[in-house]
C-alpha cells in the first residue's frame, strides 16, 4: 500500500515537474520575443548604422537587402530564432565574426567564475544562515542581520574598489586586473580572479545567509522540533540530525535563488576587473550597439536565470510531499 | 500627524533610526545640497589631481582638478531625484495595473499576470542594458527604463495584496452596493494596501539606485555633463591605483543612502508580520 502511495506520489512530481519545465520553455520563447521586439524598435537600424549619416539611401536600401532586414518583422524573427537554436544567432556586426564564435570564446570563462563563486560562498552563507538561525533573537543575530541587510543593499562597485584598495593598493598580494587566458597556469589563474570571486562572493552570501537563515527558522517552528527540544537533544544535534535533513530542500531552494544575483553581479565585476567573460562581452555590445551579439548575450542570460528558478522550483516539488500529491 | 510621526521613529529600533537618519540626510542633501557646495560643478579649482582631504577642499580634487564635495553635493541630487521618480513612477504604474487585475476578473488578470510573470523571469540588470541598448541614455528615457523594470516586480506584490483585500467582506458589501470598479479599486482596496506599499516603494527605491548607479558606472547611465554618483565613481576610476578620495566618496555615499533605506525599512513595524 505505501509502496504504491509513493509511486503515485512520485509520478504526479514527475508530471508537475515536467509541466514547470515546459512552461519555463514558454517562458524563455515569451522572453526571446520581448528582447526581440524591443532590438527592433531601435531608432535607425542597423544598416543605417553601420554605413553612417554619409550613405546614400541606395546603399542603404542594398545593405538592407543584403543582411535581409527588409523581410518582414516575424519572418526576420523566426529566422533569428532557428538561428539561436541550432547554435547560429547571425554574425556580430562590431567584431565581424559569427556571434556564435564570440560567445563560445567568452562562455566558458563566466561559467569558471560562477563556479568558482559559488564554491565560495556556498559553505560561508551557509555557515552564517545556520549560525544565526540557532542564535535567533540573540546579539549574533542581530548582528549578522544588519551586516547581511546592509551588504544586500552595497553597490557591487564599492565592494570591488574596497577589494583592490586593501589586496592590491595596500598589500600588494593581488593583481588589479583579472586575466584569464589558456596559457595561464592554475595559480596564476587563481590569482587574477581572487578579487572578482571575493566580490562576487560578499553580494552573492549576503542575500543567500538571509535566505538560509529564513529556511531553518521555518523548520525550527514546526512541532518536531520542539518535540526534540522537549525530550532533551542537544541544540547542535536538534540542528543536524533533526533540522538539517528536512531543511536542505528548502536550503538548496534558495541556494538556487540567490546565486541567480551573480547574474547582474557579474555584468559590473568583469568590466571593473577587466574579466574576459559573457557579462563584460554584453557590456561593449550596448556600448557599440552591436544588436545580434546583445540578443545572443541576453537570451543566454535569460535562459540561465530560468533554470535557476526551475531549480528552486523541482526542488520546492521534491521536498514537500503536499505540492507533490496534487 | 507629526506626533504620530514622531512617536513611530522614536519606537524603531536603533538600526531603524540609523536608516532613518540616514535618509533624511540624504533627502535634505538632494535638496539643499547644490546651495551648500563650495564651488561650482564643473570649475577646475585645485592644483592638482586627486588630492586627498584638505581644508579648501573637505572630500578632495577629481581627476581633473574639481571639487569632489561640491560634484559629490550635485551628483546626489541625480541619484536621488532620477530615483526617487523612478519608484514613484514604478509603483503607481504597478499598483494602477494590479488594481486592475484584482478588480476586473479573470479576463483582465489572467493575460496580465502572465505577462508580468515573463517580464520578471529577465533579470533587471540585463533587461534595462537591452532597453539602454534599443533607446539610448538621455535622463528622461532612464527614469523611463528604470521604472519599466521594475513594474513586475511592484505588479507581483500589489496584485496579491489586491487580489486579498477583494475578498473582504467590505469589499463584497461595496459591490452589492453596486459601486463601480473603479471606486472598489481606489476606495476600498487601495487604502488599505498602503503600508506594505510604502515599504515596497523604499524597496524599489534602492534597486532603482543601483541599478542607475550601475548604468552610469558602466558608462551607459547619466551621460556627462550630467553626473550622478555613479559616473563619480566612473570617471575617476584611474585614482583607484592611489586610493583616491574621490572614488572612494561618491561610492560610500550610494551605500550609505541605499543602506540607509534597507534598514529604516526593516525597522518599520508589521514587516516582520508580514513576512
Amino acid at each position: 500500500m505505501a509502496g504504491g502511495a509513493s509511486q503515485s506520489g512520485m509520478k504526479a512530481a514527475l508530471t508537475l515537474i515536467g509541466k514547470r519545465f515546459a512552461s519555463s520553455l514558454l517562458t524563455l520563447l515569451l522572453v526571446s520575443v520581448t528582447i526581440f521586439i524591443i532590438a527592433q524598435l531601435l531608432p535607425g537600424d542597423a544598416a543605417q548604422e553601420a554605413l553612417g549619416q554619409s550613405a546614400t539611401p541606395q546603399q542603404v536600401a542594398a545593405l538592407r537587402h543584403e543582411m535581409g532586414l527588409d523581410r518582414p518583422a516575424y519572418v526576420r524573427y523566426a529566422s533569428w530564432l532557428t538561428g539561436m537554436v541550432s547554435g547560429d544567432p547571425g554574425q556580430s556586426l562590431v567584431a565581424n565574426m559569427p556571434v556564435s564564435d564570440v560567445i563560445s570564446e567568452r562562455l566558458p570563462n563566466s561559467l569558471l567564475l560562477a563556479a568558482l563563486t559559488a564554491l565560495v560562498a556556498v559553505p560561508v552563507a551557509l555557515a552564517i544562515g545556520i549560525g544565526s538561525a540557532m542564535n535567533r533573537g540573540g546579539r549574533l543575530d542581530r548582528a549578522l542581520n544588519v551586516a547581511t541587510l546592509s551588504m544586500v543593499a552595497v553597490p557591487e562597485f564599492l565592494v570591488a574598489t574596497i577589494a583592490v584598495l586593501i589586496f592590491s593598493v595596500k598589500l600588494r598580494w593581488l593583481p588589479s586586473i583579472a586575466m584569464a587566458s589558456q596559457e595561464m597556469g592554475w595559480g596564476d589563474y587563481l590569482r587574477g580572479v581572487a578579487m572578482p570571486i571575493l566580490t562576487l562572493s560578499v553580494i552573492v552570501i549576503a542575500q543567500m545567509a538571509r535566505m538560509t537563515r529564513a529556511a531553518v527558522i521555518d523548520q525550527m517552528d514546526r512541532p518536531y522540533v520542539e518535540m526534540a527540544v522537549l525530550k532533551g537533544v542537544a541544540p547542535v544535534q536538534v540542528v543536524l540530525r533533526h533540522i538539517m535533513p528536512n531543511a536542505i530542500a528548502p536550503i538548496v531552494n534558495a541556494m538556487a535563488l540567490s546565486l541567480s544575483y551573480l547574474l547582474g553581479g557579474a555584468v559590473i565585476v568583469e568590466t571593473i576587473f577587466n574579466y574576459p567573460g559573457l557579462a563584460s562581452l554584453m557590456v561593449n555590445a550596448v556600448t557599440s550597439r552591436d544588436m545580434p551579439l546583445l540578443q545572443a548575450c541576453a537570451m543566454i542570460f535569460c535562459a540561465a536565470y530560468l533554470l535557476l528558478m526551475l531549480i528552486a522550483d523541482v526542488t520546492a516539488i521534491l521536498a514537500n510531499p503536499r505540492l507533490r500529491a496534487q | 500627524m507629526i506626533a504620530h510621526i514622531l512617536s513611530q521613529a522614536k519606537a524603531l529600533p536603533l538600526s531603524g533610526k540609523l536608516g532613518l537618519a540616514l535618509v533624511l540626510f540624504w533627502l535634505a542633501v538632494a535638496l539643499f545640497g547644490p546651495m551648500l557646495a563650495p564651488y561650482p560643478v564643473g570649475a577646475f579649482v585645485a592644483y592638482d589631481v586627486f588630492d586627498g582631504q584638505s581644508a579648501a577642499h573637505w572630500l578632495g580634487s577629481d581627476y581633473l582638478g574639481r571639487d569632489v564635495l561640491s560634484r559629490l553635493l550635485s551628483g546626489a541630487r541625480y541619484t536621488v531625484g532620477l530615483a526617487a521618480a523612478a519608484a514613484m513612477l514604478a509603483s503607481a504604474t504597478g499598483t494602477a495595473l494590479a488594481l486592475t487585475a484584482a478588480v476586473g476578473g479573470a479576463k483582465v488578470d489572467e493575460p496580465l499576470s502572465r505577462f508580468m510573470d515573463m517580464l520578471i523571469s529577465i533579470p533587471s540588470k540585463i533587461f534595462s542594458l537591452v532597453l539602454v541598448a534599443a533607446f539610448g541614455s538621455s535622463l528622461p528615457l532612464l527614469l523611463l527604463i528604470a521604472a519599466i523594470t521594475y513594474v513586475p516586480g511592484n505588479y507581483r506584490i500589489a496584485r496579491a495584496l489586491a487580489v486579498n483585500l477583494a475578498q473582504m467582506d467590505y469589499v463584497q458589501v461595496a459591490r452589492a452596493r453596486g459601486e463601480g470598479r473603479f471606486h472598489i479599486a481606489i476606495a476600498e482596496v487601495l487604502p488599505n494596501m498602503i503600508h506594505p506599499l510604502l515599504a515596497d516603494f523604499g524597496l524599489r527605491f534602492v534597486f532603482i539606485v543601483l541599478l542607475l548607479s550601475g548604468l552610469s558606472f558602466l558608462g551607459l547611465g547619466v551621460q556627462p555633463p550630467d553626473a550622478d554618483l555613479g559616473s563619480l565613481v566612473r570617471e575617476n576610476i584611474s585614482g583607484l591605483g592611489e586610493g583616491a578620495l574621490a572614488i572612494i566618496a561618491p561610492a560610500v555615499a550610494i551605500a550609505t543612502l541605499t543602506v540607509g533605506v534597507n534598514l529604516l525599512i526593516d525597522g518599520l513595524p508589521g514587516r516582520g508580520k508580514r513576512a
